[in-house]
């Protein structure tokens, strides 16, 4: 069964929190919606979930008309930022409630609640209660009770931003390898484009209410729609300065250059350049490449990456280098980026040219 | 300002603690240098909290000392011992101005009229607040609160140090940048003692100077960012720093050298002397995901399938399940624009980036 929203708009008390949203998710995908905080994700799942009614637009679920049935008489199952368990009944009996309440037989219920807690790793928690389980654990008890009953749509809310970092990381592959198997149209709500990323599938662009691109997640990363998508989608977002082309020359932040060969289709006049951080190099680069001066304003230092807070004029950028690469504050450098890797923006932020596909080099071999 | 120095400290929430397991924090000796950035990372329930608990005075140890500058501070409260906190949630007044929520610490200390306007213009213009200063606190998004959370921290020049704890939390990833960058700029501007608490690596390495790895109860590493990501001494160090965290693999000493589920692994006989010295316990190579080359099959001993990619944008990361009974898998790191070879690889090991450790802890190898 496919969700589909059809210009859904919602307003609460004259603002606007969902404007025309329109998607259409299909069944057995992992959908991610991504944004900031008070982008709209919350809200665009509760009317997906019949939460919430929308002013305007319609809901189909299957083809079926949904907008204004109530929540309870959907088959729909929701995972929040708190982890939501009843303190007073086992593991077994948080997960098993979905299932005793559709009046499920003792015996189905039993090896439903068996199988998805294998599946989470929780099987040998089955008679703790809440309270004795960590917060990795507990969450994990409450996704379990939102994926026993075999629901159209699950939506997840954030479900990690709780945990420790390293739980998050081994959960996100848990959550892939859990629905790649199902029929169930999953939702995730996150403000991370790295776990947009990691979690694969389609990855939604939510930015004040709109939906700005939707899309398979590698396509939306490396093919932003405008300088928005761009942005929002990219951690730490993507650079952006000014370019001007005017016959065979170019001005990038004002520098002289030489007119690449992939903008040559390109009419004269104003753009902008967007520059992924991880694309920037201190090397010297083998192909055509665009060198900007700029100064080192700080540097962090992950244990094996770089990350460096550099100024031209008065642009602030980013960039993310491999290794560990020691600089004093206001240092002066070089930076390069191949021109194939610039992306190229209208002035209005349209996207005119997103890099080109990759020069593949082989794996060490 | 204060060196931090912490003298065969121990903490136990129970009333007669006969174990180590007793124990949210076992003994240790530590101290945080005047004027260094630091970080203390580890997972919930490592002991972090109480341990910053301890430095800042909210919680009494059960045993040890709290010295700043060589006196015991074991006896004053949080007030007494000037310190300065920054919460996962800022903590503002909401119906004062930012520059009187700013004022607020020197008002109380009878600072001049003068020297308050000048603290406060100073401190408001190194957080990029200044002009926020005539607004109510209320109407502040959380990160403007959060720099004057930090902001009332810095506005007095006596503090002994300051403590975050997970300061970051609600901030948005987008955000998080700059408020970090921010700090940074503001330690090296200050020459204040920070002790920042997070779970998250690149939080505490992109902050800190030098990082305490805490792990059930201890300081299982106390390194620079570098350190611990080159050379974990402890195989919790291993898994915790880094994304993916560092393949450990169990091997054996047989009549060959190193072997991992009976095959040989080709390390240098040297390095395998001085395992064979150290004696019993159990064995481990450890490897990181970034060091991990796929191979032609035939050019290696150790083979796998390509199980799963994940495309992280900048990087991928290769899981390849080893055709041992065990079945486990290494993680590979490759870079964006590197191609993955599909079914069965080979894999080499660097010798550089092989680790060894025995019982958890690792084996120096003398070159």
């Amino acid at each position: 069964m496919s969700l589909q929203l059809d210009n859904v708009t919602l307003s609460v008390r004259g603002e606007t929190y969902i404007d025309n949203a329109c998607l259409t998710l299909e069944p057995g995908s992992f959908n991610v919606l991504l944004g900031h905080t008070l982008a709209g994700k919350t809200t665009l799942m509760r009317l997906m979930a019949g939460l919430d009614m929308p002013d305007r637009g319609t809901v189909h679920l299957g083809g079926r008309d949904m907008t204004h049935v109530p929540v309870r008489q959907r088959n729909v199952s929701m995972v929040y930022q708190q982890f939501i368990n009843y303190p007073t009944l086992t593991v077994f009996d948080n997960i098993a409630s979905p299932l005793k309440q559709a009046k499920v037989s003792h015996q189905e219920i039993a090896r439903r609640v068996e199988e998805t807690a294998a599946m989470l790793g929780i099987q040998h928690l089955l008679g703790r209660y809440p309270q004795e389980l960590s917060g990795g654990q507990q969450q994990r008890t409450a996704m379990a009770r939102a994926l026993v009953k075999d629901a159209d749509l699950v939506l997840f809310d954030e479900p990690l931003v709780n945990l420790d970092y390293k739980l998050r990381e081994a959960l996100r592959v848990e959550m892939r390898k859990l629905f790649e198997s199902r029929h169930t149209i999953a939702v995730y709500a996150t403000t991370e484009p790295a776990e947009a990323l990691a979690l694969g599938g389609t990855t939604t662009l939510l930015h004040q209410g709109r939906i700005v691109q939707s899309g398979p997640s590698d396509e939306v990363y490396r093919h932003p729609c405008n300088r928005e998508a761009a942005s929002l989608f990219g951690e730490p977002p993507i650079n952006l300065m000014p370019m001007t082309i005017r016959g065979e020359e170019c001005r990038i932040a004002g520098l002289h250059q030489p007119l690449p060969d992939v903008w040559r289709s390109l009419p004269a006049g104003e753009y902008q350049v967007g520059i992924r951080p991880h694309h920037w190099s201190l090397q010297p680069l083998d192909e055509p490449a665009f060198r900007l001066p700029v100064i080192v304003r700080v540097a962090e230092i992950s244990g094996s990456e770089t990350f460096l807070h550099l100024s031209h004029d008065r642009i602030d950028l980013v960039a993310h280098l491999i290794g560990i690469h020691e600089f004093g504050v206001d240092q002066a450098l070089e930076m390069q980026v191949a021109c194939r890797q610039l992306f190229v923006f209208e002035p209005d932020g349209d996207l005119v040219l997103s890099p080109s596909s990759p020069r593949p080099t082989l794996a060490s071999v | 300002m204060a060196e931090i120095r912490l003298e065969q400290l121990a903490h136990s929430y129970h009333g007669t603690p006969s174990k180590p397991a007793d124990y949210a924090l076992r003994q240790m000796d530590h101290v945080w240098e005047q004027g260094g950035a630091y970080a203390l990372l580890g997972p919930s329930g490592c002991g972090k909290s109480t341990l910053l608990n301890i430095i800042s005075g909210l919680l009494v140890p059960s045993e040890g000392r709290v010295l700043y500058d060589g006196k015991s501070v074991n006896d004053l409260s949080p007030q007494q011992r000037n310190i300065a906190q920054v919460f996962q949630f800022p903590v503002v007044y909401d119906t004062m101005t930012v520059f009187d929520n700013l004022a607020f610490p020197l008002r109380n200390q009878g600072h001049s009229r003068d020297r308050i306007h000048q603290r406060v213009r100073e401190v408001a213009e190194a957080l990029e607040i200044e002009p926020l200063l005539s607004r109510k606190a209320h109407n502040l998004t959380a990160d403007e609160k959060q720099k004057v959370s930090m902001g009332r921290g810095l506005v007095r020049d006596d503090v002994a140090a300051i403590l975050f704890d997970e300061p970051l939390t609600v901030i948005d990833p987008q955000l998080k940048w700059r408020l970090r960058r921010k700090l940074k700029e503001i330690h090296q501007r200050f020459n204040v003692t920070m002790v920042y608490v997070t779970h998250d690596q690149l939080e505490a390495s992109t902050f800190a100077d030098k990082i305490a790895v805490m792990y059930q109860g201890q300081i299982v590493q106390f390194g620079t960012p570098r350190e611990l990501f080159e050379n974990p001494q402890h195989t919790f160090v291993g898994y915790f720093i880094g994304s993916p965290g560092m393949n450990l693999l169990d091997i054996v000493l047989g009549s060959a050298g190193i072997e991992l589920e009976g095959r040989a692994l080709p390390v240098e006989e040297s390095i395998v002397a001085q395992l064979r010295r150290g004696g019993e316990g159990r064995l481990q190579l450890g490897i990181r995901p970034e060091f991990v080359q796929l191979v032609a099959s035939e050019a290696s001993t150790l083979h796998g399938q390509v199980d799963l990619v994940q495309d992280q944008g900048t990087f991928k990361i290769v899981d390849v399940r080893l055709d041992t009974p065990s079945a486990s898998v290494i993680k590979a790191r490759l870079g964006e624009e590197q191609l993955v070879p599909e079914g069965r690889v080979g894999l080499a090991f660097p010798a550089a980036w092989q680790r060894f450790y025995r019982d958890d802890r690792l084996v120096e190898i003398v070159p």
